[in-house]
């Protein structure tokens, strides 16, 4: 569905984003992890077009699509989540919604618009009503008006941005159920940044972990978990000498 | 709901039947200014309302005016087709001058500052091309032959003007609620907030500012020609020129820049002190009007940002009726 190809991000001197492949298929859930300033958000400002690569080719379905504005990309249906929710404070939920669903699906009709925001906020498990403002939520309810914007667009891939940060544990698995629900249910496939690696590594089909901007490993969740190279930026040790350092990742991570 | 628009058909049935009752030629004049002005200031809040503050409009006045006066005057074209042309002049100076500023994100104070600089520009295009524009000493429409009036759109009794005016206003008024009722008025609201979350949201953020700027550069225009016509006589300190879009902000900000007749109420309130000062004070007088603006317009921003109208709905709106009224 996704093949990104040897993708390069430089602000300046300093290179965000080195030489980064990877592919997504079809109906998983892509798990991203690193640390900060390891490149996640610059990799997916750059899916999403809000940035314009510096070099490689990002296919979605075959279709080239780096350096595209992303109201375009949008459009073609990747819908994304912002790290720290970017709700419109002038406009009620509903209406909120509602705008993702007409812009993000080609302007068709309002009917149209308002029964994608109807289904979208029921996902998230909002409330529908039209005039709620968007002032009466909390963490966990803008993460959710957040995804529930990116659903309303009518996305075939969903870029989750750290969705869970700030949410206490019980908000967290409920999260994490959701992305599940997306995918299992709208059949959606998601790309998931997190630095909560325990709940992440339960639901991701794969994951991928990135470093100083390069790819250091991939696979399943249970490998990368236990790949010495991760443990060590995860961990800062020195993973073989340190036993104790890998199951206390392994522990962490939930596998 | 249905009083609303009971209470809307009745005040227009009243408007329309005005001249034909009370014809005090001067408060039909005055009439007309508020009219036309209110047109203006409607184009200006159509794109101010979302942040995007203009001090260019003057400029698109100016062009609308002067546009159609010169076609009028030197080619001896029609102001039907002088009007329509200045205001595709307008709009491609809008365009011209927002498309680079939207696609490089010049937004805020910035923003101002480039069309402030529009303003300029034509109003010293205006004085620097005097032997055609009259310059600063203003520039008037030639008299049509009789019997042409309607073909140079030039009417001499009060009237007929009081009634175009009228219907420009309500034009204004159908746009304004055009615009507040489509979703374009969501995505301006999620701009003016959040470019890259509007973006994220699959709006074309470029786009639709562009288009808003457009309607409101057209109207505008429009508004410039339609004075000209009205008055038979032009000056760059009228209707074009920074002057000119500073009074458009105080007045949409005295009346409240967030209401549809907002704009109007501006309208009565700045077109009404320049009356009274006028007349009160007479030559003494000249550009007092500009120095209270500016002070009202500290007093309001700092004191009633919603301006008037939008203050007393407000209030209106959160205060529960006393009990004893129905």
């Amino acid at each position: 569905m996704l093949t990104v190809e040897g993708l390069v991000k430089r602000f300046g001197g300093f290179t965000a984003v080195n030489n980064v492949s990877f592919r997504v298929e079809q109906g998983e859930i892509l798990g991203l992890i690193g640390p900060n300033g390891s490149g996640k958000s610059t990799i997916f400002n750059m899916l999403s077009g809000t940035l314009i690569p510096t070099a490689g080719s990002i296919l979605f379905n075959g279709a080239e699509i780096a350096g595209h504005a992303p109201h375009r990309i949008i459009n073609g249906g990747i819908g994304r989540t912002f790290q720290i929710p970017r709700p419109f404070h002038r406009l009620s939920i509903f209406e909120n919604v509602a705008l993702a669903g007409y812009y993000g699906q080609g302007r068709h009709s309002r009917a149209r618009a308002d029964e994608a925001a109807e289904r979208a906020l029921a996902m998230v498990g909002l409330p529908t009503d039209r005039h709620a403002s968007v002032d009466g939520l909390g963490a966990a309810g803008l993460k959710k008006l957040e995804l529930a914007k990116a659903l309303a667009t009518g996305p075939k891939l969903l870029l989750a941005d750290e969705s869970l940060g700030g949410l206490d544990e019980h908000e967290m698995d409920q999260a994490a159920d959701m992305l599940r629900k997306i995918r299992d249910e709208l059949g959606i496939t998601i790309i998931w940044v997190e630095h909560i690696m325990g709940v992440l590594m339960r639901v991701v089909d794969r994951v991928m972990v990135l470093d100083h901007g390069e790819k250091i490993s991939e696979g399943l969740p249970s490998a990368v978990a236990s790949d010495p190279r991760v443990i060590e930026v995860y961990l800062g040790t020195d993973a073989d000498s340190s036993q104790a350092a890998a199951a206390e990742a392994r522990r962490k991570a939930g596998v | 709901m249905n009083f609303r628009n009971a209470a809307w058909a009745t005040g227009l049935v009243g408007l329309v039947a005005l001249p034909f009752v009370y014809r005090e030629p001067y408060h039909l004049h005055i009439l007309v200014l508020i009219l036309i002005w209110s047109f203006a200031y409607t184009a200006w809040s159509i794109m101010g309302r979302f942040g995007l503050v203009s001090l260019g409009h003057g400029g698109f006045m100016g062009v609308g005016a002067y546009v159609t006066a010169l076609l009028w005057n030197h080619l001896g074209v029609s102001p039907w087709i002088g009007i329509p042309v200045s205001m595709v002049a307008a709009g491609m100076l809008a365009l011209v001058v927002a498309y680079p500023c939207f696609r490089f994100r010049i937004t805020g104070h910035y923003f101002v500052l480039v069309t402030l600089a529009l303003s300029g520009i034509v109003l010293q295009v205006i004085t620097a091309t005097r032997d055609y524009t009259g310059g600063s000493l203003g520039y008037t429409p030639n008299r049509a032959p009789s019997g042409k009036g309607l073909m140079a759109l030039q009417f001499d009794d009060k009237t007929t003007w009081y009634l175009i005016a009228l219907g420009i206003w309500v034009l204004g008024l159908l746009i304004w609620r055009w615009v507040d009722r489509s979703m374009s008025r969501y995505a301006m609201e999620a701009i003016s907030e959040d470019e890259d979350a509007a973006a994220a949201a699959g709006v074309n953020v470029t786009a639709e500012k562009l288009k808003i700027t457009l309607i409101s550069a057209l109207m505008t225009a429009l508004a410039g020609a339609l004075y000209c016509q009205y008055q038979m006589f032009i000056s760059p300190d009228t209707v074009s020129g920074i002057a000119v879009s500073l009074q458009m902000v105080f007045a949409v900000i005295v009346g409240g820049l967030y209401v549809s007749l907002g704009p109007t109420v501006g309208a009565v309130i700045t077109i009404l002190l320049a009356e009274v000062l006028r007349i009160g004070f007479g030559t003494k007088a000249v550009g007092w009007d500009n120095l209270v603006y500016g002070l009202l317009l500290v007093i309001f921003i700092i004191f009633l940002p919603k301006g008037i109208l939008g203050s007393i709905l407000d209030r209106l709106k959160t205060q529960p009726k006393p009990s004893g009224m129905k």
